[in-house]
């Protein structure tokens, strides 16, 4: 399975640098290493969710708690939760630091996926969520801790689009 | 029972808890007995109050944490039941008011009504201490237990499908927000 074991450290990383502590995730193939590498790490709180929108309640109940937190999820993961999204993290003003993963996107091979893809992004736009791409190692750690701070000083959900470019290697 | 009477036979518990409500008819209730600032009223995201009180429960383990949800609310988001049971948390006490309605949008019955049981869905999910309450004695020696106690606990407690007149509150959401976390700041500063 190509998934980007080099990548996927380097998110993890960066994730780590900018002091996130809780990630709450729903497996997709992008993200099977860096749900391992943080199910590995004793100083990360990994929650393993249902479903991607009880995310959102434990992201607010960590920036209450003064724990910074991330949440992992594949783009339809990111579409189940937008409720969540609308009505507490964008109501009640709360940072909400999303990494998703873009399937459906340009080389994508599996039909299943290309309906989200198509309307990842146009979603994001209308539901005023600012938001930005990890398509390079390089630039990786930059952009999480720019969104990061984004996020808090905005108090607003901030996304990233974890793209092919990145996670995939072939 | 009413849901008021189970509230006003618990809050005096509630002072050292983070206690976290569903909107509508339970936030009402809980406000209208003297608002404090650790509660939070979660105004609609309907399903994620458990998931907050959740949140919250894993990232200050020796703070105590209330969930007020209910049927409705629980059956938006019965799988925070099974991600609760994984993770256990042993200071997390979730209460689900049943009334069998959705009361605040005009008493249309949930599947509680028509049997679903969630005592039994929040037991076969895998949380540890899970039983069902009738009075409101019962209930407060249930909270009260699960307080004392260091286990997940749900308690189903059956009301009438009974609310206030309005739910609006003079507390604004972010308002709300705001107090809610710089009270929990100031404890750990404590």
């Amino acid at each position: 399975m190509p998934v980007s074991l080099p990548s996927s450290k380097v998110i993890f990383d960066a994730l780590k640098r900018c002091n996130v502590r809780l990630l709450s995730a729903l497996p997709e193939t992008w993200l099977v290493h860096l749900i391992r590498i943080a199910d590995h790490d004793p100083e990360m709180i990994l929650v393993r969710l249902a479903k991607e929108e009880e995310g959102v309640g434990i992201s607010a109940g960590a920036h209450f708690a003064g724990v910074k937190s991330a949440m992992l999820m594949q783009n339809h993961g990111f579409l189940a939760s937008i409720n969540g999204i609308v009505s507490l993290a964008q109501m009640y003003k709360i940072p909400l630091l999303m990494l998703i993963s873009y399937r459906g996107s340009f080389g994508e091979r599996d039909p299943w996926q290309t309906q989200g893809g198509n309307v990842t992004e146009a979603l994001l736009r209308a539901a005023g969520i600012p938001y930005s791409f990890l398509d390079e190692t390089g630039t990786v750690e930059k952009r999480i801790r720019q969104a990061q701070t984004l996020a808090e000083s905005s108090l607003q959900p901030v996304a990233l689009l974890l793209t092919r470019d990145l996670m995939w290697e072939e | 029972m009413l849901r008021l009477d189970c509230l006003r036979a618990v809050y005096s518990e509630l002072e050292n808890c983070l206690v976290v409500t569903i909107m509508g008819a339970t936030a009402a209730e809980l406000h209208s007995l003297g608002h404090r600032p650790n509660f939070f009223y979660l105004q609609h995201a309907m399903g994620l109050a458990s998931s907050t009180g959740f949140g919250l429960a894993l990232c200050l383990p020796d703070q105590k944490i209330v969930v007020f949800d209910g049927d409705g609310s629980l059956l938006m988001n019965l799988g925070c039941l099974s991600t609760m049971a994984r993770y256990q948390p042993r200071n997390l006490v979730h209460v689900v008011f049943d009334n069998e309605s959705l009361l605040s949008v005009g008493g249309f019955p949930t599947a509680t009504s028509t049997g679903t049981d969630l005592e039994g869905i929040a037991r076969s999910a895998g949380i540890p201490r899970v039983l069902t309450v009738r009075t409101v004695e019962d209930f407060r020696t249930s909270v009260k237990d699960a307080l004392e106690g260091a286990q997940l606990t749900t308690v189903v407690a059956k009301v009438e499908p009974i609310g206030p007149g309005g739910y609006v509150t003079d507390l604004s959401l972010v308002e709300n927000r705001f107090q809610f976390r710089r009270y929990i700041q100031s404890l750990k500063q404590q």
